[in-house]
């Protein structure tokens, strides 16, 4: 007998728990302690933001909204290793990649709140906008990455799954896709241990998620996703590979869902209480706090004033977002196509009349 | 006897056949120790075990396939897709196989089987949580398409579903999921699935419809009243096949006949009904057909559907 393949997944992280160091190999933002401030404040912002975003809809003034708690180093980790031209495709909750990208809080604030305009948003005009249809994106980001291959063009296709969202065949047939074509993609797993109801467990009773990349011919990872340092390292070291035309790869972040599935859900009936407690210890700002101030980067002054300039910009947000008039009827026939058929002509005069009369 | 509501009248459907006949099984995203999520097979997985009740990975062409394969091997699974927006991925294994394995296998290889999915606007959720496309499904041969708008009806139609040797597609209005409550004995009489419900008599107008709609049709039969007019209103319930002759018996005695539905219009079930219509009751008919639709537009997020979701 010989054994023809055998496999083994890396797991990577920096920083611990209680933030120290950890391991020989330092990444080189272990040591950049501007940027560092610089993307533990978007991750600050982006709990900000997401706690504000859940109240607004517990009093009737947004929809359904899913929650990002927990997941800001992942988010904030994934956004800050890309460049400007490179496309993201993301599914609906990585409003930290998207911080890092320039997309707005009042956009997200839209777009939960039932306006298409929202995912018009700023930043990358190239980059994809939310995807609620599971894994559907993943395809779109492979064939992005594919179009820069055949144009040569040095970018890479950035693209998030669930752990839910990796027992769908879109996302392994993007990691086929990807090995086929040497795309340069990077498909990171966003495991947060639960899809809805569903415990990680359930998905698949492989070992590990990265292994699907493996068997698909990618490198594949697993990393701590609740540090900040792994994360963004992997990302960059990954699209450095993209870039250099060598393919994707894999990297399955583990992290934990902290919140209800969306503010539709209520954990409590299927998760124990205990098991988000204990989570908490795990979560990504914490220890990057305790990392700066163990390195006298950081102090309570600065943090006060920190949690003032979020305070202070989500408002802003939120109001530049209620005083959004609502979308004119007409809206939902403009975009239907570049030259509205003439039935649709017709409706549109009639749906316009009818809102004009009440 | 309880007084329930529709979706506490799935619930109570999928209990009975779980419990009468071991061969049923429910399966889907969530539909295990959650219950679902809008509470369809609440408390459910507690009472039969995670073997009749099964939480599946996430994966909607998985699900229908499976579906499709215990059905064949003699089982009667009720699957569960969570929205009608996701049930695209399960179309290739409904369309290629599921309503063709009887014809396929002159009857050798049947799919006794039936999908639920939660469907319609007016609930204010996200994309693609609100989509009414039953027309593409009412277009395929060899699946019918179930659609209840009463408590009593949803529980009487899912049994025959699930009772039924073919596949069926049943759709639940969510809107109505919970807008008022009926007495539903729970003695596992089923309806049939191929017959209209005659809601209210009239002499002046027919109207028609299904699904929520059913909802703003009894108020405007109300309305008309108030104005002297007599309308009859007809529940579709089964939009494949349609009950053509109680709607055409309909229209003999009033002349007139108003379709209501909350999906687009363009090639939709309300154009079967109107061409059926023209086809066989033109000389009953003292007016033309009307059809009350939503636009061919995409389901707007939620900011504009009252737009276009009548309600
Ligand atoms: C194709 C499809 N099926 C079902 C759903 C409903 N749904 C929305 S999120 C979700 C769970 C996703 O879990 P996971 O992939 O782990 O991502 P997470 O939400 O945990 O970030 C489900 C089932 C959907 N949006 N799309
Ligand atoms: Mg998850």
């Amino acid at each position: 007998m010989a054994t023809v393949a055998s496999f083994n997944v890396e797991y990577i992280q920096y920083l611990s728990p209680t933030g120290e160091l950890v391991g020989d190999k330092i990444p080189a933002i272990a040591k950049d302690y501007e940027q560092i401030k610089s993307l533990y404040e978007i991750m600050v912002m982006t709990r900000v933001f997401d706690a504000k975003a859940i109240s607004l809809q517990r009093t009737g003034k947004l929809g359904t909204y899913a929650s990002s708690l927990g997941h800001e180093a992942v988010h904030v980790g994934i956004g800050s290793a890309m460049k400007y031209e490179d496309v993201f495709a993301p599914m609906y909750r990585e409003y930290g990649v998207q911080f890092c990208r320039g997309v707005k809080m009042s956009e997200v604030l839209l777009y939960w709140g039932g306006d298409e305009r929202g995912s018009n948003f700023s930043g990358p005009p190239h980059d994809f906008p939310w995807c609620v249809p599971i894994a559907t994106q993943n395809t779109h980001a492979a064939g992005a990455a594919l179009s820069f291959k055949l144009r040569k063009e040095p970018r890479c296709a950035v693209t998030v799954i669930g752990d839910g969202g990796s027992s769908k065949g879109d996302f392994l047939e993007a990691i086929n896709a990807a090995s086929a074509f040497t795309l340069p993609l990077v498909m990171v797993i966003v495991n947060n241990g639960w899809a809805i109801s569903v415990p990680r467990k359930k998905q698949s009773s492989g070992q590990t998620l990265a292994q699907k990349g493996i068997a698909g011919g990618l490198p594949s990872i697993q990393v701590d996703g609740n540090d900040l340092f792994a994360v963004h390292n992997e990302v960059k070291v990954a699209l450095q590979r993209a870039r250099d035309g060598k393919g994707a790869t894999v990297i399955e972040a583990i992290t934990y869902r902290l919140s209800d599935h969306t503010t539709a859900d209520d954990a409590s009936r299927y998760r124990p209480d205990e098991e988000v407690e204990n989570a908490k210890k795990f979560e990504p700002i914490l220890r990057l706090r305790q990392y700066l101030m163990n390195n006298n980067q950081w102090s309570v002054q600065q943090e006060n004033k920190l949690m003032e300039d979020c305070a202070r910009k989500v408002e802003a947000a939120v109001k530049e977002y209620q005083n959004a008039p609502k979308p004119p009827v007409t809206d939902m026939f403009d975009y239907m196509f570049a030259k509205l058929p003439h039935d649709l002509a017709a409706q549109r005069k009639f749906a316009k009349e009818l809102d004009n009369n009440g | 006897m309880a007084n329930i509501t529709l979706v506490e009248a799935v619930s109570l459907a999928l209990a009975y056949e779980l419990e009468n006949d071991k061969d049923v099984v429910v399966l889907g995203e969530d539909v295990g120790i959650n219950g679902g999520v809008f509470r369809a097979t609440a408390g459910l997985a507690q009472k039969f075990g995670e073997d009749r009740v099964i939480d599946t990975p996430l994966a909607e062409a998985m699900i229908a396939g499976l579906t499709i394969g215990m059905a064949t091997q003699g089982m009667r699974p009720v699957a569960e897709a969570q929205f009608m927006g996701f049930i695209y991925p399960m179309i290739e294994q409904i369309v290629c196989h599921a309503a063709r394995f009887r014809n396929r296998t002159r009857g050798r290889l049947t799919c006794p089987l039936v999908i639920r999915a939660p469907f319609g606007g007016g609930i204010h959720a996200p994309e693609h949580h609100s989509e009414s496309v039953e027309a593409i499904f009412a277009h395929i041969p060899g699946i019918r398409v179930v659609i209840p708008s009463s408590p009593s009806r949803a529980y009487g139609l899912l049994l025959a579903a699930i009772r039924d040797p073919d596949p069926v597609l049943f759709l639940e209005p969510k809107r109505i999921y919970r807008v008022n409550k009926e007495e539903v004995i729970d003695d596992g009489e089923e309806l049939p699935l191929d017959m209209c419900f005659e809601l209210r008599e009239g002499t002046d107008i027919t109207l028609v419809s299904w699904g929520s709609m059913v909802k703003e049709t009894l108020e405007a039969a109300d309305k008309l009243a108030q104005q002297g007019i007599s309308a009859e209103v007809i529940d579709v319930a089964t939009v494949s096949p349609i009950d053509m002759d109680t709607i055409l018996e309909s229209v003999k005695k009033t002349g007139r006949c108003v379709i209501i539905q909350e999906a687009a219009k363009h090639c939709s079930v309300i154009s079967e009904i109107a061409a059926n219509l023209a086809e066989d009751g033109l000389y009953s008919l003292m007016a033309p057909v009307k059809r009350v639709t939503g636009y061919d537009v995409i389901m707007p997020l939620f900011k504009l559907e009252k737009n276009t979701c009548l309600q």
